[in-house]
């Protein structure tokens, strides 16, 4: 250990000499799970992972979709069938071609049942994969072919418009077969290891860091500025303000909420908050008088004062949210807003408490409501603000915190509770991605245990529109019977915050708070 | 640490002639024992500010201001001469109208707004809804009510301690927070005293089998992870604060059980204990008599140290959705919110700190002056 | 002496076995799983999850895979760092924690005894004050304070040691985390070490050799070895603590210790790794507890060992 250790440091210190490295300190939430890009769920790891691989299509400086290894591509007129073309110069950090059958192995490599793949419904799009992944199909029904060397073709079971943007999250980067078949527990280890990224693994020291160096064979290895980048897994946020502060990290994808007034006086420009694709919200048990009311649900939602919490207890890093999709997302234009977004907070208080009196609440007989969330200081005190707000309403709240594991567990087994926090980030840009939280079959997500057939009809009708804008109009009256319906309390937009020293170039603020290494510089 | 530890020793003699109980021998001792005396009247000075604080405090402990969230500790009542205008403009910002002029004289703010329309003269609760204000009144109007000239009332707040995140008065919270903390740190320990102090003056007088087995237990206890205990503790009973002190009670009388047992492999091979036992002195008059109260020296020094350990596991309990609930709180739940906003708020960490280092050094002396006072070798 | 050795070792397999069943079907009544995730799996993939690692088997068939496993040495894969088995996870953790451990149990015994003797040898008197007043400080500052303090100061302040990381383990890397972990032992140790002090230096045998007129040193000498009873009982859980490493230093330095495991590793229901840490604790302990047992029949000769 000591020795790799001194091994390491020595090779370090010749390679330092041997030229001026520019190196990249880079803090990256948390510790990866994973780097076997089939087995990942977290951003974290996708940050690291989209820097190791070059899938068909990448993640550009500002999030939007940018050839990859597919130069060209082609979606059919149904849009059912894509075709990519590869590019020619594409190689492993091996110096092996990369292959479109390359892409036929890693789809069905990630949507085979035995790899235990935790985010293989994301692929579900594409025509066989839920019937492979469920074990009631075969390999060879998956709509992923490779006619040629050069040539992936995909078919997918219903036309899908953000079936490109699917194509850049982690799942879709390639593997390398050889590699991955020789050694099936320990590929993703560095000296294993074989990506065709822009950068190859070298270090990883699990709850230290992970040191990746440019890859020689990337194909565009000329444009790539930085030669080597260290992920830090900064849990402690606080620590990792510190870190940023001492010099010692580059960037840091989050930061202390708490530190606020702090940061943004002591760090300028350096404290970078961007909208992001995210909803914090409440979930209302709607399966449990008295919460299955709409007025009750209604009243207590349009009471909030939303842009406090936002501002107050969160520091303007999330924006006041009245919808469940927020703004600014593909494929959709403005959300359907509640229809008390406009009305004074005044005007929403005599409503609300109409509200609640044709419910039957009162004076006499107050409304009791537990808030259950998951342990951490912001939430905390977001249900404590929210507990006041609700007191003119004469409910009286009660607040139940409990570990992360505890409270999904609760909020899954169908366990007993009032209103409950959750959050939801978009996987892609697409109001489908929020809105399919509340289809009555989705078991999992949707906490509320809302049951609305015309929801339901609507999402299902969306599905099967290939037209944008009339999709996005069924889409929008789904959200419309949402906003009426209340299941869930939108509060808030997420905002992500990072820390991104003057020193580096080319990182560029985006809803999808994607930052790929390979567009950045470190200056001196 | 206590002047009385060098007089109690010059003294021994005196007390030899009477054959007065060990323990109310040593009550009479601690009271002569001014530093203890000083340090036990300073603690119960402390529970009551806790007890009777919160109630006469103008300041509800659960109280939201919105308009001071985090607000420094300051001897000066809030609202400041800026922060009235902040408060005021934020506060009419929404109903879309202007502020055409405002002054403040004495306790008495005056405004004069202007719309295009009639304005709403539901205006006034606005105004009331800040912190800042209240009883606010049309005083007149003007041009068919696009003009409104509206008195309120200053309201003076004093925020000695400042207030947290959420905008609650901090000296208030940490005064209700010491209910908790000090009964847990004093109660708990005091179970764990208990507990320890038996299993291990027995473990280590049996000895043998009878020691290894006692000792294996604590081992078990020990290593098994606590979490999943306190979880299970959640899980299985809800929230509930007897199980906050059975929680901490099943893993902190663990050191103390092995402290004393180290001390008593060590006592009971003194002479005092071997010739108790060839008198015939039964087993539990030399524990009670001779064991426990020679090893009281490291106790009572160790249970000084176990209060604080106590009082901020709690908040660790609280994590875990056991322990103190919003808008209820504790020492160690304030303690470790203010560490998370050290470069922000330090004062959010810094009261309550104090707080807790006052009672430490109380317990401190006390435990110097209980030490001495059952020293049976100053006897 | 080596047969009481060898006894206590063999006793140990037995505590071992209780504390793995124990620890085994206790973390299992909580509730979630390692595969239950703020983003919920679809039923099918959490039953390809489980299949994969045989949690869809009956819990007793599990346990008798893991005991059998655990004989060989093979704690399994962890649940959650996949790419890891909690062997191999362990060994990489364990040095560093035992490293910086070890170092802020020495600094921590050797300064708090120091100090504890010095507060003891001048009692009531303006040193033992100051030893005495530090000593509060480290025991009311909880090291989650502490940590932060010492870096604001040291890392940002005066910009002499780096605010986190463990660079390959280099030593500017490792003076804050081993201060801020010795620091609340010193404060401790100098405390109980004073306390024993006291006692002994009153002593009949203590007051007979000052009589004799032995020089200072031999008398300080000869009363520290009685005096060190209780730290010794004191350290040896607190050494079996400091060894297995500490969760709080390690996220705030950013050091690759297990202490993290322990915390993270019941947050994230990681059934594996959790047991590879409680199985490491345990044996720790077993082995501290036995160390400390020799030392006190070593110190004290009235002590035997049975």
């Amino acid at each position: 250990m000591r020795h790799l250790a001194l091994a390491a440091a020595i090779l370090l210190g010749s390679t330092a000499l041997a030229g001026a490295e520019t190196v990249y300190h880079r803090g990256n939430t948390a510790e990866p799970e994973t780097l076997d890009q089939h087995l990942t769920s977290t951003i974290y790891e996708s940050n690291i992972l989209r820097d190791l691989y070059e899938g068909l299509v990448i993640d550009g400086a500002d999030g939007s979709v940018q050839p990859g290894v597919a130069e060209s591509w082609a979606m059919s007129d149904d849009g059912l069938v894509y075709t990519f073309t590869l590019r020619n110069d594409a190689k492993w950090s091996n110096g092996d071609p990369v292959t479109a059958s390359d892409f036929v192995f890693s789809y069905r490599r990630i949507l085979d049942p035995a790899t235990g793949a935790k985010y293989a419904d994301v692929l579900y799009p594409i025509d066989g994969a839920e019937a492979y992944n469920k074990g009631e199909a075969d390999a060879e029904t998956l709509g992923v072919r490779a006619p040629d060397d050069l040539t992936v073709e995909i078919t997918l079971a219903n036309a899908t418009p953000y079936f490109l943007q699917l194509l850049t999250h982690q799942t879709s980067l390639p593997v390398h077969p050889a590699t991955v078949e020789a050694d099936p527990e320990n590929f993703t280890k560095p000296g294993t290891m074989v990506s065709n990224g822009p950068y190859a693994l070298s270090e990883w020291v699990p709850n230290a860091h992970i040191k990746a160096e440019k890859n020689a064979n990337f194909h565009d290895a000329d444009s790539v500025a930085i030669d080597t980048v260290y992920y830090y897994p900064t849990e402690d946020r606080a620590a990792a303000l510190r870190r940023f502060e001492a010099g010692e990290l580059d960037s840091n994808n989050d930061g202390p909420v708490e530190q606020m007034t702090y940061m943004s006086e002591r760090l300028g420009d350096q404290l970078r908050i961007a909208p992001y694709l995210g909803t914090y919200y409440y979930a209302i048990n709607t399966s449990k008088p008295p919460f299955d009311d709409a007025r009750v649900r209604k009243a207590l939602s349009m009471v909030i004062d939303r842009e406090f919490l936002a501002s107050e207890i969160w520091g303007d890093t999330m924006v006041a949210g009245y919808s469940l999709v927020p703004p600014g997302i593909d494929n959709y234009g403005e959300p359907a807003y509640a229809d008390y977004k406009d009305m004074s907070l005044l005007d929403r208080e005599d409503s609300a408490l109409e509200m609640m009196k044709d419910a039957g609440f009162g004076p006499d007989n107050p409304l009791e409501v537990d808030i259950r969330f998951n342990t951490s200081e912001n939430h905390q005190k977001t249900a404590t603000a929210i507990a006041d707000m609700w007191k003119p309403l004469g409910v009286e709240t009660t607040l139940t915190n409990s570990d992360t594991k505890t409270h999904y567990a609760i909020l899954r087994d169908r366990g007993d509770f009032d209103v409950a926090r959750a959050g939801w980030i978009g996987d892609y840009s697409d109001p489908q991605n929020f809105l399919f939280l509340l289809e009555s079959e989705n078991e999992g997500f949707n906490y509320a245990r809302y049951e609305n057939m015309e929801y339901d009809n609507l999402m299902k009708r969306a599905a099967a529109t290939n037209d944008l804008d009339e999709r996005a109009g069924i889409l929008f009256q789904a959200e419309e019977i949402f906003s009426r319906d209340q299941p869930y309390i939108p509060l808030m937009y997420y905002g992500s915050i990072s820390l991104v020293s003057d020193r580096l170039q080319g990182w560029e603020d985006n809803l999808r708070n994607v930052h790929p290494t390979r567009f950045m510089s470190v200056g001196e | 640490m206590s002047n009385a530890t060098a007089d109690a020793a010059i003294i021994p003699a005196r007390d030899l002639e009477k054959g007065r109980s060990l323990w109310s021998d040593a009550m009479r001792r601690l009271r002569a024992n001014k530093a203890a005396v000083a340090a036990i009247f300073t603690l119960a000075l402390m529970a009551l500010a806790c007890v009777i604080g919160p109630m006469i405090s103008p300041h509800p402990f659960d109280k939201v201001y919105q308009s001071y969230v985090k607000a420094r500790p300051s001897l000066e009542p809030y609202p400041t001469a800026e922060q009235i205008q902040d408060d005021l403009e934020r506060a009419l910002r929404r109903a879309r109208v202007t502020i055409d002029s405002f002054s403040v004289e004495g306790d008495t703010l005056a405004v004069t707004l202007s719309a295009d329309e009639k304005i709403d003269p539901r205006m006034t609760r606005y105004i009331d809804r800040v912190d800042a204000f209240a009883n606010a009144r049309i005083t007149g109007e003007e041009n068919d009510g696009r003009i409104l000239h509206i008195e309120a009332d200053v309201a003076r707040t004093l925020f000695l301690a400042g207030t947290d995140q959420n905008g609650r008065d901090l000296l208030t919270r940490i005064l209700i927070g010491g209910r908790v903390s000090l009964a847990i740190g004093l109660l708990a320990t005091f179970v764990a005293l208990l507990i320890g102090v038996a299993w291990g003056a027995v473990a280590g007088y049996a000895g043998g089998r009878i020691d290894q087995l006692m000792m294996r237990f604590v081992d078990v206890l020990y290593s098994l992870p606590f979490i999943f205990f306190v979880i299970m503790l959640v899980v299985f009973f809800g929230r509930n604060f007897i199980l906050m002190f059975i929680a901490v009670g099943a893993v902190e009388w663990l050191d103390m059980a092995r402290i004393v047992r180290g001390q008593t492999l060590s006592i009971k091979r003194q002479e005092y204990v071997e010739a108790a036992r060839a008198l015939g002195v039964s087993q539990w008059h030399i524990i009670w008599r001779h064991i426990v109260p020679n090893a009281l020296g490291p106790v009572v020094i160790y249970m000084t140290l176990l209060v604080p350990k106590v009082i901020l596991l709690e908040s660790f309990l609280s994590f875990l959705g056991l322990g103190v609930q919003e808008p209820m709180t504790s020492w160690g739940v304030l303690i470790s919110e203010g560490a998370r906003n050290i470069q922000d708020a330090p004062y959010l960490l810094i009261y309550p700190s104090i707080f807790l280092a006052i009672t430490l050094l109380c317990l401190n002396f006390i435990g110097d002056g209980l030490r001495d006072a059952l020293d049976p070798k100053d006897r | 002496m080596i047969r009481f050795i060898l006894k206590r070792l063999t006793s140990a397999i037995p505590t071992l076995f209780v504390i793995v069943t124990v620890a085994f079907f206790l973390m299992r009544l909580a509730p979630g799983g390692p595969f239950s995730l703020e983003r919920p799996l679809p039923p099918q993939i959490l039953a390809n999850l489980m299949a994969h690692y045989k949690l869809d088997q009956p819990l007793w068939a599990q346990y008798l895979d893991y005991l059998k496993g655990l004989m060989t040495g093979d704690l399994g894969p962890s649940y959650v760092y996949r790419d890891f088995t909690v062997d191999e996870l362990l060994l990489q953790g364990l040095p560093v924690s035992i490293q910086l451990g070890l170092s802020a149990l020495v600094l921590a015994t050797l300064i708090g005894c120091a100090l504890g003797t010095i507060a003891a040898l001048r009692q009531n008197r303006p040193a033992d004050y100051s030893v005495m007043a530090v000593a509060l400080i480290g025991i009311t500052i909880p090291n989650f304070v502490m940590a932060p303090v010492l870096t604001l100061l040291f890392a940002i302040h005066l910009g002499w040691l780096p605010a986190g990381g463990w660079g390959e383990g280099a030593l500017v890397n490792k003076i804050l985390p081993v201060f801020a972990l010795a620091l609340p032992q010193i404060a401790v140790i100098a405390r109980l070490t004073r306390g024993s002090m006291i006692e002994v230096m009153r002593s009949n045998h203590i007051r007979t050799a000052r009589a004799y007129g032995l020089p200072a040193h031999v008398v300080v000498g000869r009363a520290l070895r009685g005096a060190l009873l209780p730290v010794i009982s004191y350290l040896g859980p607190a050494a079996a603590a400091l060894l297995t490493g500490s969760v709080v230093i390690e996220s705030i330095f950013g050091v690759p210790g297990i202490g993290r495991h322990f915390v993270q590793g019941a947050l994230n229901r990681d059934y594996t790794l959790v047991m590879g840490t409680v199985v490491t604790v345990a044996v720790f302990v077993v082995l501290f507890n036995l160390i400390v047992d020799v030392l006190y029949a070593w110190l004290d000769p009235k002590v035997r060992l049975e």
